[in-house]
C-alpha cells in the first residue's frame, strides 16, 4: 500500500516538474515580435518629428498589431566612408528614438528602432527599404524642407517603396512636434 | 640581436613641436655620450627646429626621381650601414615613392629597429588609421597618408607633445609654423581653434588609451607579487572607464545600447556590446536580422559588438570584463523568475560575484510590453 502511494507521489512530482520546465521554456521562447510580423516604417530626419505622423503610425501599428520602426536618416558626407561612426548624428537621433519609444510603449506598440546612414536622406531610405520589409511607410510632409526629405524624395518614395505610403500633410494649426527633451 | 628602443612623439597638428622635441632629446642623448644621427629631418624651414639639429650628424638623403620630379628621401641602406646607436627619423607616416625598399617610412623604421638601432620618430594624430575618419568628421580635412594604429602599439614609448590651441595659433601668427604668405590660409582652414581643440582631445585620448592598453598588457603578462605592487597596479584602474553592455538580438536591447552609449559619452569612454550565444546554434531568421541591426547600431555609434559562444553567460561576461578592462557592466532588467528560475540567484548578483572587485553593475529597466530575460 505504502509502495503504491510512494510510486504515485513520485509520478505526480515528475509530472509537476515536467509541466514547470515546459512552461518555463515556453515563456523563454516567446518573442517580443508579433507572430505574423507587420512593420510600419516611420522615417525622420533632424531633431523633431510631427506628432500627427507619430500618432498616426502608432494608431496603425496598434490596429494591425504591427511593429513600429522609427528610423533616423543620417546623411554621411562624401569624404567619409559610408560605414563610419557618426556620433554627432547619433546624439541627435537617440533622444528622438527614446521619445518615440516612450509614446509607443504607452500605447502598447512594440518598437524596433534604426539609425540608417546614406549619402543623402533618400539614399539612407533606399538602403533601409532594401534591408527590411514594410507594410506601410508613414512620413510627414510637414517635416520636409531643405533639411529633410524633399518633395522629390516623397515622389520617389511613392513610386519606389514596396509598401503602402502614407504622407501626412499637417493642418495649419498643427504645430505639435515630438522633439528630443 | 635585440630590437631597438622605439619612441614616438605624437602631436595634434603640425607646429606643436614634435620634431623640435625629438631633436632636443637626441641632443641630450648625444651629450650623454651616445652615438646619435639624423636619419631624416623635415625642418619645414623653421628656424628653431633647424637650430636644434645643429651639432647632430645628418645621414645624407638619397635623390629619387618620381613623376619627372627629383625628390629627397631617407636613405635606408645608408642608415643601416652607418649603424648609429640612435637614429632620429621624422614623419613616420610619410609615403615613399615607388621603387624604394618599402612603401611607407614606418616600414623603413621597422628595418632600422630590427637592426638593433634605437629610433625616435614623429607623427600627427590624424595620420592614425582609426582616427582618420573621426578627424575628418571634426575638421573636414581628410588626410591621405595614414598608418595602422598598430604602429603606435609597437612603440616602447609614446610621448604626447601638447600645446593649447591658442598657443599653437599664436605660434602660427608669428610665423613659427608656416611662412608668412601661408598663415592666413592656414588660420582660416585647418588651424581654427575648434578644430585644434577637437584634435587635442583626440590626441589626449589616444595616448591615454595607449597607456591603458600597455598597462593592461603588463598586468596580464606580469602578475605582481607584493601587496604594495598590487595596490600600485590597482590605483590607475580607476582612471580609465570602459563600459560593457550585455545585449541580446532583440529590439528591446536597443534601449540598453542607447543608455550605455549615453553613459559612455558622458564618461568619454569606449563602449563594448556583448552577446553570449549558445554554442553550436546557428544564427538564422529573425535572430540574424536582429544581429545585423545590432551590428549596424554598433557601427553607427563607434561601439564594438562582441559575440561569444558560451553556455554560461556569467562566465563569458566575466572573462570579457577582465580582458577588456571593463569598469561598468550594464544589463537589461530581468523579469521576475518563474519555475525553477526562482531557485537561481539573480543575474546581477551572479555578475557581481564573478567580475573583479570595483566593476559596477547597472540594471537598465526596459519599457517593452513583451517578455524578455537577460539569461
Amino acid at each position: 500500500m505504502i509502495e503504491h502511494f510512494l510510486v504515485g507521489l513520485a509520478l505526480l512530482l515528475g509530472l509537476c516538474g515536467g509541466y514547470l520546465i515546459a512552461r518555463s521554456r515556453l515563456r523563454g521562447k516567446r518573442s517580443e515580435r508579433p507572430q505574423e510580423v507587420h512593420q510600419i516604417l516611420l522615417p525622420f530626419t533632424g531633431t523633431e518629428i510631427s506628432r500627427r505622423a507619430v500618432d498616426a503610425a502608432l494608431r496603425l501599428a496598434k490596429a494591425e498589431q504591427a511593429m513600429l520602426m522609427p528610423a533616423y536618416l543620417a546623411a554621411v558626407p562624401k569624404q567619409l566612408p559610408l560605414d563610419c561612426a557618426i556620433p554627432a548624428e547619433a546624439a541627435k537621433a537617440m533622444p528622438m528614438l527614446e521619445a518615440i519609444e516612450q509614446r509607443a510603449t504607452g500605447q502598447g506598440v512594440a518598437v524596433d528602432a534604426r539609425i540608417e546612414r546614406g549619402r543623402s536622406y533618400r539614399h539612407a531610405l533606399r538602403r533601409l527599404l532594401g534591408q527590411e520589409s514594410f507594410d506601410r511607410v508613414v512620413v510627414s510632409a510637414g517635416a520636409t524642407g531643405a533639411a529633410g526629405l524633399s518633395g522629390d524624395d516623397l515622389v520617389w518614395l511613392l513610386e519606389k517603396a514596396p509598401a503602402e505610403v502614407l504622407i501626412l500633410r499637417p493642418g495649419p494649426s498643427d504645430e505639435s512636434r515630438v522633439a528630443a527633451a | 640581436m635585440d630590437r631597438g628602443h622605439y619612441k614616438i612623439f605624437l602631436g595634434m597638428a603640425a607646429g606643436v613641436g614634435k620634431t623640435y622635441r625629438m631633436l632636443q632629446e637626441g641632443r641630450a642623448e648625444q651629450e650623454a655620450g651616445r652615438d646619435v644621427a639624423i636619419g631624416y629631418l623635415e625642418p619645414h624651414k623653421r628656424e628653431e627646429t633647424s637650430a636644434q639639429a645643429e651639432g647632430l650628424e645628418v645621414i645624407p638623403r638619397r635623390r629619387v626621381v618620381y613623376r619627372d620630379v627629383e625628390v629627397e628621401e631617407m636613405d635606408l641602406p645608408e642608415v643601416l650601414a652607418r649603424n648609429p646607436e640612435l637614429a632620429l627619423i621624422d614623419e613616420l607616416a610619410h609615403s615613399n615613392p615607388p621603387g624604394l625598399e618599402h612603401g611607407k617610412r614606418y616600414e623603413d623604421i621597422a628595418d632600422v629597429l630590427a637592426a638593433g638601432i634605437d629610433v625616435y620618430s614623429t607623427v600627427n594624430v590624424q595620420h592614425l588609421e582609426s582616427l582618420n575618419d573621426r578627424v575628418a568628421e571634426l575638421t573636414g580635412v581628410t588626410v591621405r597618408e595614414t598608418v595602422p594604429d598598430s604602429v603606435l602599439g609597437t612603440a616602447d614609448e609614446v610621448v604626447l607633445i601638447d600645446l593649447t590651441p591658442e598657443a599653437l595659433v599664436e605660434r602660427l601668427r608669428t610665423g613659427k609654423v608656416y611662412p608668412g604668405e601661408n598663415v592666413d590660409a592656414a588660420l582660416n582652414n585647418f588651424f581654427r581653434i575648434e578644430n585644434l581643440a577637437a584634435l587635442r582631445e583626440v590626441s589626449l585620448r589616444q595616448v591615454a588609451e595607449d597607456v591603458e592598453s600597455k598597462r593592461l598588457t603588463l598586468h596580464l603578462d606580469e602578475p605582481l607579487g607584493t601587496r604594495e605592487e598590487r595596490v600600485a597596479a590597482e590605483v590607475p584602474k580607476a582612471v580609465g572607464e570602459r563600459i560593457l553592455a550585455l545585449v541580446r538580438p532583440q529590439p528591446s536591447s536597443q534601449r540598453l545600447v542607447r543608455r550605455a552609449w549615453r553613459s559612455a559619452q558622458r564618461l568619454g569612454t569606449g563602449l563594448d556590446l556583448l552577446w553570449v550565444k549558445a554554442p553550436g546554434k546557428p544564427i538564422a531568421g529573425e535572430e540574424e536580422r536582429q544581429v545585423t541591426a545590432l551590428r549596424q547600431l554598433a557601427s553607427v555609434l563607434g561601439a564594438t559588438l562582441l559575440i561569444e559562444e558560451h553556455d554560461d553567460l556569467v562566465a563569458a561576461a566575466a572573462r570579457v570584463v577582465r580582458e577588456r578592462g571593463i569598469t561598468y557592466l550594464m544589463v537589461g532588467e530581468s523579469l521576475p523568475p518563474t519555475g525553477f528560475g526562482r531557485l537561481r540567484e539573480p543575474l546581477p548578483q551572479r555578475l557581481m560575484k564573478a567580475t573583479p572587485a570595483g566593476v559596477d553593475v547597472r540594471i537598465v529597466a526596459h519599457r517593452s510590453n513583451g517578455e524578455e530575460r537577460n539569461d
